[in-house]
């Protein structure tokens, strides 16, 4: 019997759950209920009412968001009959007298032009209708008028009319707030096109001149480093889509080591350890390569014996790992923020805070680069990328490595 | 049973499974070569990794057992659970790989465009990851108590402990070579004494039973009573008794039991003459055991046709199932590795029957104990015998093991995932142990309150919550535009909380029985239409949520990944 009543336990508990779970949703703040005087009283109902009804508003004015801030702004005004409408036709309508509708679009065109409200008779031969009276007020978004809310009434009334302004006003100012975030939106695309990976000009200045030294004394090497070139370029130039996979974003790198290697020869060594799990996450393009330069260029700055550069990618639940190493120089913690704040110059290499930046684009503030380092110890940079984030798909360039032209 | 030989293998398989694991990568991947460091898994290995992760103790323990105990009917089982892949295969396979997601609320995310639907899909997520949880630390107790004779819990604290310790240490660096591993390692463990015991079989005379009888003594057997137990006869029986049977002392007495339920006491001997019919035994007396056995017995027709519902449709659902699709590279390599799976898991389920018909001839007592699920490991003692037994046992053994710690860690990782990802407030490492912790301690304190269904069973019923949710909200997904999120949450709710309640009432062990038990025994069959109905009618009341990118997101599920970048772009430049 004592299991059974474990397992009625057992049983019971996700319906307690989902009790709390919905007291938790349709609470609504009660504490307030016996707060002050009767005005005061209206003064929070009304508050309430309106700050039901911003959320919607918050996304711009369509008929789904009108549809569902309509109610809450009727209870506001208290009238039989709301109705919103954008630059020709109606939104939504709420309460009584729908067949108004026309008349009233006919009355748009001239608001639209003067951009202030009025108040007007409206002609009815239903005799079992009470709407009388209809009050206009423009919906304005940078003066410019983006519809109308109109609210009917069986008689004239001069609160209505001050009343019907005020909260259209109070809607333009939603409005408006949905347009902001609409262009920060914007501004955020905009952002991340701009900030799409650049190749660096010295890379390919001293590529062209390592390729031109081979051309005569081992014309085979120069051709497979130009086609390394060739095939580096064009996935770094490609038009379509603003992520990769890892496996060719790998590709990419190995491609950017066999023209430096052409550079430097035996100085540099790597290491790759990459878990094969983590070789289709999708990231965005051309932002481990420059993690790679970094530490090519730290690696044999200033040294001449051989630089070693570590890289590996993990799998880690949720996520992907990818850590590059090197034993090169390091810097100088406090110069280190300097560049990723975008402080130090144009001389520092963009590299490091253009990939930071996208990087917190795509996945947030809690995936910038966590990178490790002081003077003479060497650099470690830790990369976090969620295997799955909205928005985030690969465009794929091939499907497993393109064998090598020989 | 030996314990001097099982305790090593069983040791063997632990230590083989977090060395390949914390090593394997650093050994096979380290490399200056980015052609062999950009080398995808291939369809085999992936598909090796995906059976290892998949054949738990329900495979290797419970489907012999339940064919020991009920016969030729419990094929079902197997054939179920290699068919959920061919769904898997047809319908969702490659959109799903498609799809970009990770996890199961990934996808209900990436298809509808609505965190509501996420975040309710992966509550169902930790739901059946514990339902599936539980029986795989039961028959990792199970298993040790019957090689060791340690208590009952210890087997699935073990489990728990490797599983939480190698994550904590750093996890599974290489976790598909691990799990590919324990693949051919159970698949061995179980082919290898197969042989031997047919082998023996075969020298035994090839003595055949036919299916359809009740089991039987085929000599003079003595069964020694563990736990109190109730035994139900059909006939009058006579038995020769060493202990207390109904209340009566009874020393080395020859017994006439009339039809009907006996109380045998602990520590009864009971010594049956050959051909005698093996009763129907009911363990620990508590009334809570087996009562899908009766269910099952009452309305035979309706429970197989739950069960083949619940397996065909729930695998698609599993969450450690589905995360592995992520590791493919893309949509068509998913279809190869499931074609691949059929094959490795239809080879593996040819073998737990072989146990189940061996364990009816030569073990039928432990039906009447309730260890039927016990038959695999102690065949080779009883069949063979002497070091060679011992030998073949503790194989058995470590490949029991495998499968618990495969399976385990499997579904406490994509457990884990979803907990950190969806219901701790912010990531990091840390949560994620914290995750860990909590997805394994929640099914092993349940498994110590809830009583021991048949492994088999157990698992049955985290495939029917799995097809009752899940499959109505894949199959739509990928198939029909018409998908809302309202009508997601609906069936979603509506199929697979339908479900789950059903399934914690049966695992309470609900008393009663008629046809309400039997409709709560296997929901599968009322729960999956329910759930697929509510889905489609609240998404045609709700035609005007339909997400705005549908017809964009269903594109890319369904067509070919390189077809699908052409189609999107300008075309390409001239390449050199």
């Amino acid at each position: 019997m004592n299991g059974f009543l474990a397992g009625m336990f057992a049983a019971a508990l996700p319906l307690v759950a989902a009790g709390f779970w919905a007291g938790r949703r349709t609470a609504r703040p009660q504490g307030l209920g016996d707060l002050g005087t009767p005005v005061e009283h209206a003064t929070f109902q009304t508050l309430h009412t309106a700050s039901l009804a911003a959320p919607p508003l918050r996304a711009g004015l369509t008929p789904d968001t009108a549809r569902r801030a309509v109610r809450g702004l009727r209870t506001l005004l208290g009238t039989d009959a709301l109705c919103l409408t954008d630059g020709s036709s109606v939104l939504t309508w709420d309460g009584a007298g729908e067949h108004h509708s026309a008349e009233i679009l006919q009355r748009l065109g001239r608001i639209r032009e003067t951009g202030r409200g009025e108040a007007f008779r409206i002609r009815c031969d239903d005799d079992g209708c009470a709407l009388h009276w209809a009050v206009v007020a423009p919906l304005t978004v940078d003066d410019r008028v983006h519809g109308a809310l109109v609210a009917c009434a069986p008689r004239e009334s001069a609160v209505l009319v001050r009343a019907a302004g005020e909260v259209a006003r109070w809607v333009s100012v939603q409005l408006e707030l949905a347009d902001l975030d609409r262009s920060r939106t914007r501004l955020i695309e905009a952002e991340i096109k701009a900030l799409r990976a650049q190749i660096s000009p010295h890379f390919v200045f001293n590529s062209l001149a390592v390729i031109a030294s081979f051309v005569r004394t081992d014309p085979d090497r120069a051709r497979e480093l130009l086609l390394e070139f060739a095939d580096f370029t064009r996935y770094s130039f490609r038009s379509h889509g603003d992520f990769t996979t890892l496996a060719d974003e790998l590709h990419a790198i190995d491609q950017y080591l066999a023209l430096v290697r052409a550079r430097f020869g035996e100085r540099l060594s790597v290491t790759l350890q990459i878990a094969p799990e983590v070789l289709p996450v999708a990231l965005p393009f051309l932002c481990l390569q420059p993690l790679v330069e970094n530490a090519v260029k730290h690696g044999l700055e200033g040294k001449t014996d051989t630089s070693h550069i570590s890289i590996t990618a993990q799998d880690a639940g949720s996520e992907a790992l990818v850590v590059i190493e090197d034993n090169g120089v390091g810097m100088e913690p406090e110069r280190l923020r300097r560049i990723l704040a975008g402080e130090a110059g144009p001389s520092a290499g963009i590299g490091l805070s253009n990939v930071d930046d996208r990087l917190r684009q795509v996945y947030g503030d809690g995936h910038g680069l966590v990178i490790e380092t002081a003077v003479g110890a060497g650099m470690k940079i830790t990369v976090r990328l969620p295997k799955y984030q909205p928005g985030v798909h690969s465009a794929p360039g091939r499907t497993g490595p393109i064998p090598r032209t020989r | 049973m030996n314990q001097n030989y099982a305790v090593p293998a069983v040791a063997l398989v632990v230590l083989a499974t977090v060395l390949v694991g914390a090593l394997g990568l650093r050994i096979s991947r380290t490399t200056s070569d980015f052609y062999v460091a950009s080398r995808t898994v291939g369809p085999r290995l992936n598909a090796a990794a995906i059976s290892g992760e998949y054949l738990s103790a329900a495979s290797f323990l419970g489907i012999a057992g339940l064919v020991l105990v009920q016969g030729p009917d419990m094929l079902w089982y197997p054939v179920g659970y290699t068919a959920g892949y061919l769904v898997l295969l047809v319908f969702v396979a490659a959109p799903l790989r498609r799809s970009g997601a990770y996890t199961l609320p990934d996808f209900a995310e990436a298809r509808l465009e609505s965190r509501s639907v996420r975040r309710l899909a992966a509550a169902l997520v930790v739901g059946v990851g514990w339902l599936y949880l539980l029986p795989q630390l039961q028959g990792a107790g199970l298993t040790l108590h019957v090689l060791t004779g340690a208590p009952r819990w210890f087997g699935g604290v073990l489990v728990a402990v490797v599983v939480v310790a190698t994550v904590a240490a750093g996890g599974m660096r290489s976790i598909t070579f691990v799990q590919a591993f324990q693949y051919w390692l159970k698949l061995t463990a179980l082919l290898v004494p197969a042989l031997f015991l047919l082998l023996a079989w075969h020298g035994d005379g090839a003595p055949r039973v036919a299916f359809d009888e009740p089991a039987a003594f085929r000599e003079q057997r003595t069964v020694r009573v563990d736990d109190t137990l109730d035994i139900k006869l059909a006939a009058p029986l006579t038995v020769t008794a060493t202990g207390t049977v109904d209340g009566t002392r009874h020393h080395a007495q020859r017994l006439l039991l009339p039809a009907g339920t006996h109380r045998v006491e602990r520590g009864t001997r009971l010594v049956f003459a050959p051909g005698d019919p093996v009763p129907g035994g009911d363990a620990g007396g508590s009334g809570m055991s087996t009562p899908l056995a009766h269910a099952r017995q009452e309305r035979p027709l309706y429970a197989t046709y739950g069960l083949i519902v619940a397996t065909f449709l729930g695998t698609m659902g599993l969450p450690h199932v589905v995360v592995r699709f992520y590791t493919s590279p893309h949509g068509v390599a998913a279809r190869r590795t499931t074609v691949v799976v059929l094959g490795l898991i239809g080879a593996f389920y040819l073998l737990p029957p072989v146990y189940g018909a061996l364990g009816r001839l030569y073990a039928p007592e432990l039906a009447l104990t309730g260890q039927a699920d016990a038959a695999v490991l102690v065949l080779p003692h009883l069949v063979i015998g002497g070091v060679g037994g011992n030998l073949l046992g503790a194989l058995l053994a470590g490949g029991a093991f495998a499968a618990f710690l495969s399976t385990a860690s499997g579904l406490t990782l994509a457990v884990a995932g979803v907990l950190t990802q969806d219901v701790l407030p912010t990531r990091g490492v840390r949560h994620f142990r914290l995750a860990t912790l909590l997805a394994v301690v929640v099914p092993l304190a349940a498994s110590a309150l809830v009583g021991g269904l048949p492994v088999a069973d157990a698992v049955g019923l985290a495939f029917a919550v799995s097809a009752s949710s899940f499959c109505p909200l894949l199959v739509l997904g990928i198939w029909w535009r018409g998908l809302t999120p309202p009508g997601a949450v609906a069936g979603m709710v509506a199929g697979g909380g339908s479900a789950l309640l059903a399934v914690t009432a049966t695992m309470a062990g609900l008393p009663g029985g008629g046809p309400l038990h039997a409709l709560l025994a296997w929901p599968a069959l009322w729960s999956v239409p329910l759930g697929f109905l509510t889905m489609i009618l609240v998404s045609l009341a709700t035609a005007s949520r339909i997400p705005a990118g549908t017809a964009a997101i269903l594109a890319r599920f369904h067509l070919p990944e390189a077809l699908y970048a052409g189609q999107r772009t300008a075309p390409r430049e001239v390449q050199p």
